[in-house]
């Protein structure tokens, strides 16, 4: 089912939690809302089920205008950041749940049927008769999500669906709910603050800051293509370089330049990944030197700072002989450069 | 519909439903608990502020007065010391029987005063075991000031101990742990880390067990003997005139206590404010998950 | 034991045991002595005495009565506290604990005046022809006072803690208030009612100062347990009053064992965490 958003907002009290959001999401599209805290994207995922109501502006589902449906009868899956799972209620209770109080009468073999079915795609067999507090983290996630699916959802919503999670199980569900998304082609939307889960798991990444869209785009658009420093510095470590932009061209110093077509003339902010620094022992570049090197799976990370007193960090390959002390100099690969604030 | 500050209903959130509920429960508090506090001070002031003062100036009220404070004085710090000693062992060891010291401490809860006051008479009264020794070295204590002591510390032994267990309880016991490591010793220990933090449900505990003391009847009524002027305290004292047909003078003794009473509530209430937390007051001790999350 | 790290323990625990055994343990050991020393036969017959009976009869009856009323209107009370927002909620959550603090002789005396054919309630009572002072139903309006705060104060925090989470998820579910009220937050509340419940009914059964102005005191009709102990004290008959109060006793004790049982059984799910 598609889902449209057409300039909605919401205040708490005087927080304006939700400042004019337009967003379209086509049916079947898995998208990721992704903010820092206070930006808004569990309160549109709020919206969406119809947990609080809008202050203005509509949202549809479908052509349907859902704005004042009341949440139960949405039509929506709603998996809540702690699982919310009745603590009193078994595995196969919780799953049957929403069915049983359903308007749509199913008979008890029916239910049983179905909850067989959810705790087979949710690879929770044999736990039915579990009571929640008996089960790990990763496995209350998933009857959260068995328990969102069993009323055959229009729409999946998920807030912060691996936030309570050690980092390997978090690693697998990932993968795990991709899989599960592209069998069952639900509409689905999640609320994340980081920016790794949904660069990998969304078709689509929607970047908030402050009640507003900062830029909504594929895993590609938002990295390749980040259209304000906000998103840059969001989805990733960033080195910072002061310039003057010339014609499309912006200069640092040292007689350093990298490109900026569409940059107004003026100051501005080059920003460059680790990984598109480049070290080098000779000139041309900018004057730097090692103050420390970190190894990791793979790479290794030098924090260097330069002349002009900048601390910076840069990518290098594993066998790169670089070691503490090293003077040399930094050439830039590849940068963004933005126009900076006046 | 929509518009700004609208909220999803909870359960219970229908407004129609909401208004009726709130009406019910104004409408049976202000009979059951508001009137009879109304038709105290309405009758103990119903014959004129002079009837009213001539009654509690009267010698045997006053009296009455000063036994009821003798006790409490008595009473509420020797529940104290040992409410605080309880807590103490109780939630900074581990021991056998641990959980089983703590059914014994909330015993008084679920006895009726009546078997109280009867179970002291038979310890200390003359038919009961210590009777016929302490009648021949003279001591008086059924009937006498000594046995309303004691009855009144068995009635209210676990209030301040309650209101300890759970909070040390959910407080655990790394801060004392790291003042030992830091040299402490157990006493200074106590009196800087534990008790600045649970001061609050320790005066808490205080002014509850205070309240109960001073009103205090059942037990102590059969243990005083109710001698005019001697051991009448004043919630036997407000009997008394009531069963002398002085209905005023009851209603007049009755709303000192009522003070105390109130007194208690706005002082348990500041109290709350500062910060003590909700009174784990009518919890028993097999509803730990509760006791818990409260005191967190 | 293992190894303590923390000084003090002889001496709180010794505190302890101390107080617990002079002040509880020997008093209610020299009931027990006394009541145990008349013999089995005695025993019975006093305890099952026509007039003990009926007083069992009218005590457990009017606590029955008097805790189904709490429990539905403490219920009430705490939702209403917990729940809503109106103007003098935080008054009314202070005078709940008014009978907790009221010495029960006051309380007596005041419901007394409150119910009597001449009083406040009374008088509007007597033309339809219910009278509560000195009749079983004074007896349970006295018992509904004295126990009202232990409902409201057991069921009020667990309340405030039940995770909101809980109804939205049941709300997204489909589910309507009445399903939700039943299924998701009934059981929830289920050990902290049973607790107040058990308290207040506990209560009840002791219940003395503020019943005996009320009742009428009438053997085999308005005559509670406890009253028939003192009476029978106040009659220098300390062997029945000892086997009496022994079965008030043994009651309460019962009573104590039953609800830890029944509160084990209705946490079970929590119990079998970890």
């Amino acid at each position: 089912m598609r889902i449209r958003l057409a300039s909605v907002v919401k205040t708490f009290n005087t927080f304006r939690a939700v400042r004019g959001v337009s967003l379209d999401i086509p049916s079947g599209e898995l998208v990721a809302l992704l903010g820092p805290s206070g930006s808004g994207k569990t309160t549109i995922l709020r919206l969406v089920a119809g947990l609080e109501f809008v202050d203005s502006g509509e949202i549809y589902f479908n052509e349907e205008n859902a704005t004042d449906i009341p949440v139960r009868d949405r039509g929506v899956g709603f998996v809540f950041q702690n699982y919310a799972l009745f603590p009193h209620m078994t595995v196969a209770e919780n799953i049957g749940f929403g069915m049983k109080v359903s308007a749509v009468k199913r008979s008890r073999a029916q239910i049983q049927e179905r909850v067989r079915e959810l705790l087979g795609i949710t690879q929770l067999d044999g736990l039915d008769e579990r009571f929640p507090a008996q089960l790990s983290g990763g496995q209350r996630q998933r009857v959260a999500l068995a328990r969102a699916l069993a009323v055959d959802p229009r729409v999946l919503l998920l807030d912060e669906p691996f936030g309570a999670l050690d980092a390997n199980v978090r690693h697998d569900l990932r993968r795990w709910l991709r899989g599960l998304h592209e069998e069952l082609g639900i509409t689905t939307l999640f609320v994340t603050h980081d920016q790794e889960e949904a660069l990998d798991l969304a078709d689509r990444v929607v970047i908030l800051d402050k009640g507003h869209i900062i830029q909504d785009g594929t895993p590609e658009d938002v990295t390749r293509r980040p259209v304000s420093a906000f998103a840059m510095q969001f989805l990733g470590d960033v080195n910072k370089f002061g310039a003057i932009v010339t014609d499309g061209i912006a200069a640092l110093e040292h007689g350093v330049t990298v490109a900026a077509s569409g940059v107004r003339n003026g100051p501005a902010e080059v920003y460059v990944r680790p990984a598109d620094l480049q070290w080098s022992a000779e000139a041309p570049g900018l004057p730097a030197h090692i103050l420390r090197v970190m190894s990791r799976p793979g790479s290794r990370r030098i924090v260097a700072r330069t002349d002009s007193g900048e601390t910076v960090e840069i990518d290098v390959d594993q066998d790169h002989p670089a070691a503490t002390g090293d003077a040399g100099y930094l050439r830039i690969a590849r940068a963004t450069v933005f126009a900076a604030d006046r | 519909m929509s518009g700004p500050g609208r909220r999803v209903p909870l359960t219970g959130d229908n407004p129609a439903f909401r208004r009726a509920l709130i009406g019910f429960v104004l409408v049976v508090s202000a009979i059951v608990i508001v009137a009879p506090l109304v038709a105290i001070f309405a009758q103990a002031f119903s014959l004129g502020v002079d009837v009213f003062a001539k009654t509690v100036g009267d010698p045997d009220t006053q009296h009455a007065i000063l036994l009821t404070v003798v006790t409490a004085l008595i009473v509420v710090p020797v529940n104290t010391v040992f409410g605080l000693a309880a807590a103490w062992a109780i939630t900074k060891f581990d021991f056998p029987g641990r959980r089983f010291l703590l059914v014994l401490i909330e015993i008084p809860f679920s006895i009726s005063p009546i078997v109280a006051g009867v179970a002291y008479l038979f310890v200390y009264g003359l038919q009961g075991l210590l009777g016929p020794t302490l009648q021949d070295a003279e001591i008086k204590v059924i009937f006498a000031l000594p046995g309303i002591v004691l009855a009144s510390m068995f009635v209210t032994a676990p209030f301040v101990a309650r209101e300890l267990i759970p909070l040390m309880q959910a407080q655990g016991r790394d801060l004392e742990e790291a003042a030992t490591s830091l040299g402490a010793g157990g006493w200074r220990t106590f009196l800087s880390v534990t008790v600045p933090n649970v001061r609050w449900a320790l005066l808490y505990g205080v002014v509850l067990c205070n309240a109960r003391v001073m009103g205090e009847f059942g037990a102590v009524s059969i243990v005083s003997g109710s001698i005019r002027g001697q051991t009448n305290t004043l919630p036997l004292h407000v009997e008394l005139l009531y069963h002398d047909y002085n209905t005023v003078g009851a209603f007049a003794a009755a709303s000192v206590l009522t003070v105390v009473a109130i007194v208690t509530l706005v002082a348990k209430l500041l109290i709350e404010r500062r910060g003590a937390g909700r009174s784990p007051q009518a919890v028993s001790p097999a509803d730990q998950p509760a006791l818990i999350k409260r005191a967190a | 034991m293992s190894r303590r790290v923390l000084p003090g323990l002889p001496l709180t625990l010794g505190i302890t045991l101390l107080y617990v055994s002079i002040i509880v343990l020997l008093p209610l050991g020299a009931l027990v002595f006394k009541a145990a020393s008349l013999g089995f036969y005695d025993y019975w017959r006093i305890v099952s005495s026509p007039r003990a009976v009926a007083s069992y009869r009218v005590t457990v009856l009017a606590a029955l009565a008097a805790t189904a009323f709490n429990l539905v209107f403490g219920f009430a009370l705490a939702w209403v506290l917990v729940r809503y927002r109106f103007p003098g909620r935080r008054l009314l959550d202070a005078i709940v604990d008014l009978p907790f603090a009221l010495p029960t002789a006051v309380a007596g005396i005041a419901l007394t005046a409150l119910f009597a054919p001449n009083g406040w309630f009374g008088m509007l009572l007597a033309p339809l022809g219910i009278s509560v002072a000195y009749t079983i139903t004074g007896i349970m309006v006295a018992m509904c006072f004295t126990s009202l705060p232990f409902i409201v104060r057991s069921v009020q925090p667990v309340l405030e803690d039940l995770d909101t989470a809980l109804e939205e998820a049941a709300q997204t579910l489909g589910a309507r208030d009445g399903t939700i009220f039943r299924q998701v937050m009934l059981p929830l509340l289920t050990p902290a009612l049973l607790a107040g419940v058990s308290l207040a009914f506990a209560r009840s059964l002791g219940e003395f100062g503020a019943i005996i102005f009320i009742a009428g005191n009438q053997p085999f009709e308005t005559e509670i347990t406890s009253l028939l102990v003192f009476i029978r004290l106040e009659e220098f008959d300390y062997p029945a009053a000892a086997a009496i109060a022994s079965v008030m006793l043994i009651i309460a004790i019962v009573m104590l064992a039953v609800i830890n049982i029944l509160q084990a059984r209705s946490l079970r799910y929590m119990a079998r965490a970890r």
